[in-house]
């Protein structure tokens, strides 16, 4: 079956005044369609890099030197930035962002905001008369108001004429997760879409999504920092550290029996796995100067006098996931 | 066990206006009502959503903020209905741990001169003294005595805890309230910060009123555990029996709400409907009335009181029968 997204060896390097720092070296993920993946790294691994990456929003100062990012069948870094912002963004690849009050404005109405992302990347559709003015418009509204319903937002037919502000912060994402809906696109990308929310409003978000993919037909991409989320929400999962994809495979086999060193130590701080809260020593290397070989080995525990002197080479843990680990070689 | 602190119906209004020629604003009833012993030596958590109350609380046992009602003991001598400054004088023992560690320390002041201005306001005038404590302190929160001359943005988010905390503890406090002292950290760094903290505990015989909403973190630290809903406390059990045999169906549903590595998959069970509502509209009876899945017409026609269930273990909720909670404790031994 053919990939939905499929990442290959992607290396981003950002210029800075310490010099280049090699953000993302060589990360790699697959994502097949109707299914949700989760990513998970420890902050300044590169996840939003990534995210930024497949989106097209990279920074500036950032290049991409090597890798591949296949979307249903197209390279997408071959794709100029106009085709990128008219064909892909908002209208293929929906995102849901981490802070549902930064991303709205304020001072314009829910209903302009939403609307404008359609009359902008909404598909014209021939069939339904025709494809501008006041018609498409009122087809707009109309799917929005149907979304917002399915989205379970209090009185769906006002929402669209009120502010930001006078949602909750549950109601907020509910409204992002609409805009990211909208136009019907194949690919969701969330952004730790819920760490600002409490837990009964997080659960209810997650079960959401999880409804979602099945019924839209997306895939949804899901970054995260929590093991527990992930348990609920993700089929797969790709642990990233320091710009590189460690391990991946399904959730269970993960966190059943996880391979990498570093995937054991993160799932060993959680506090529903944790015998004492050791954590993990040191901390995750800059990105100006990243350890030979192995990125993790000055942290692990396992580390060998192998790990430092070349980089890991990719290999199968016996529970079938993919580890960049020499003891599995 | 003794009770360091007590509370006795205490409750905290917010906020509101009365003036001339201007609209007279109600105050925001934020606590209602609130009894709350905290025995020497315990971790207690304080859980609740967003907007229920739990910081109001902490901030008016700090002191910081006057009860509208009710009576504070610490160690037995009242110390209530007192004005702010008064109040903080009278509860030194008690001291208050940022959420945001980093914005609670001063950007332009080494770490060092941050740490010693404590205990020059509290009358330390011989500054090898206070240079000596300060770097023992240091070392005790894990950090190395020479980084007193470093400044706050050359820490990471995790060492900013540790500074946080060396700066309280040098006021020799007995009673810390920690208001979410792992958000925003990487589970990594979070596991050593408590590590940190229960060494912490050990070291200086400290008494914790935590308050969080990461229930997996709670049920791994706490030796109590205390669930506020909308400015009351609904339940109040040790943290063992909390999570074995949760009764109010508020503790339920948050319980099964929370992410939980067992891989439960989302599914509607004990999923809440409706939002986290505000403190400015309560509707008489029971708060959690319109949200619980168990509520009836009498739930709403008054507000039910706490009372025991099991041993240490109380419940606000009329329609958990005592009965209950036995058979729910003996299915879970069975």
């Amino acid at each position: 079956m053919m990939k939905l997204l499929s990442v290959q060896g992607l290396k981003v390097s950002i210029r800075t005044d310490e010099g280049i720092a090699q953000v993302l070296d060589d990360v790699g993920l697959d994502l097949e369609r109707g299914r949700i993946l989760g990513v998970v790294g420890e902050s300044g691994c590169g996840k939003s890099t990534l995210i930024r990456a497949i989106m097209g929003i990279l920074p500036r100062a950032a290049t991409v030197e090597q890798g591949e990012i296949w979307f249903e069948g197209e390279n997408l870094l071959v794709f100029s930035e106009a085709e990128l912002a008219r064909g892909v963004r908002s209208s293929r690849i929906g995102f849901i962002p981490q802070d549902p009050l930064l991303a709205l404005n304020p001072v314009f109405k829910i209903g302009s905001q939403l609307l404008e992302i359609m009359r902008w990347h909404a598909p014209h559709d021939q069939s339904q008369g025709s494809g501008r003015g006041a018609e498409r418009r009122k087809r707009h509204v109309a799917r929005l108001v149907g979304l917002l319903k399915r989205l379970q937002v209090p009185d769906p037919e006002t929402a669209l004429e009120r502010y930001p502000h006078q949602f909750s912060g549950g109601q907020r994402q509910r409204l992002l997760i609409a805009a990211a809906l909208a136009c019907s696109p194949q690919l969701l990308i969330a952004d730790e879409p819920t760490t600002a929310l409490d837990v009964t409003t997080q659960h209810q978000i997650l079960l959401l999504l999880r409804e979602l993919v099945g019924e839209f037909g997306v895939s949804l991409l899901f970054v995260t920092h929590d093991f527990g989320v992930v348990a609920e929400l993700c089929d797969d999962l790709c642990v990233i550290y320091a710009g590189q994809t460690v391990e991946a495979g399904t959730v269970r086999s993960i966190l059943d029996a996880p391979a990498h060193p570093y995937t054991r130590a993160l799932l060993a701080c959680h506090p529903d796995r944790a015998t004492s809260f050791r954590g993990i020593p040191g901390s995750v290397p800059s990105p100006l100067a990243p350890p030979p070989g192995c990125r993790f080995a000055p942290r692990c525990g396992d580390a060998r006098a192998v790990c430092t002197e070349g980089a890991p080479p990719q290999a199968r843990s016996t529970s079938g996931a993919e580890v960049r680990c020499v003891q599995f070689a | 066990m003794t009770a360091i602190l007590s509370l006795r119906d205490v409750s905290v209004k917010l906020g509101g206006s009365t003036g001339f020629l201007r609209k007279s604003i109600a105050p925001v009833q934020a606590v209602r009502g609130v009894s709350l012993d905290l025995h020497e030596g315990e971790i207690l958590s304080l859980v609740g959503e967003s907007g229920c109350g739990k910081t109001t609380l902490g901030r008016t046992i700090l002191g910081l903020q006057r009860e509208s009602a009710g009576e504070i003991f610490l160690d037995g001598k009242p110390v209530g209905d007192l004005p702010p400054e008064a109040a903080r004088g009278a509860r030194r023992a008690i001291q208050y741990v940022h959420q945001d560690a980093g914005a609670a320390l001063d950007p332009w002041w080494s770490i060092g001169r941050t740490l010693a201005e404590g205990l020059l306001i509290h009358g330390m005038r011989d500054r090898a003294e206070r240079r000596k404590r300060v770097d023992a302190m240091l070392s005790a929160v894990g950090l190395e005595p020479a980084w007193g001359r470093r400044y706050p943005h050359e820490f990471s988010g995790g060492q900013l805890r540790r500074v946080a905390l060396a700066r309280i503890l040098l006021l020799q406090p007995r009673i810390l309230i920690l208001d979410e002292p792992t958000s925003g950290l990487d589970m990594s760094v979070q596991a050593t910060v408590l590590n940190l903290l229960l060494d912490l505990r050990k070291q200086f015989s400290l008494t914790y009123l935590f308050i969080s909403h990461d229930l997996s973190v709670v049920e791994r630290l706490s030796d109590r555990v205390a669930i506020m809903y909308l400015g009351r406390i609904v339940e109040t059990a040790p943290a063992r029996q909390l999570f074995a045999a949760p009764a109010h169906p508020y503790t339920r549903t948050l319980l099964a709400a929370a992410p939980r590595l067992t891989g439960r998959r989302a599914s509607d069970h004990g999923s809440v409907r409706g939002d986290p509502p505000s403190p400015a509209l309560v509707a008489p009876g029971c708060a959690f009335a319109d949200r619980c899945p168990i509520a009836e017409a009498s739930c709403r026609d008054e507000v039910p009181a706490l009372r025991p269930v099991a041993p240490a273990h109380d419940v606000a909720c009329r329609r958990v029968p005592v009965e209950q909670i036995a058979s729910l404790r003996a299915r879970r031994r069975a």
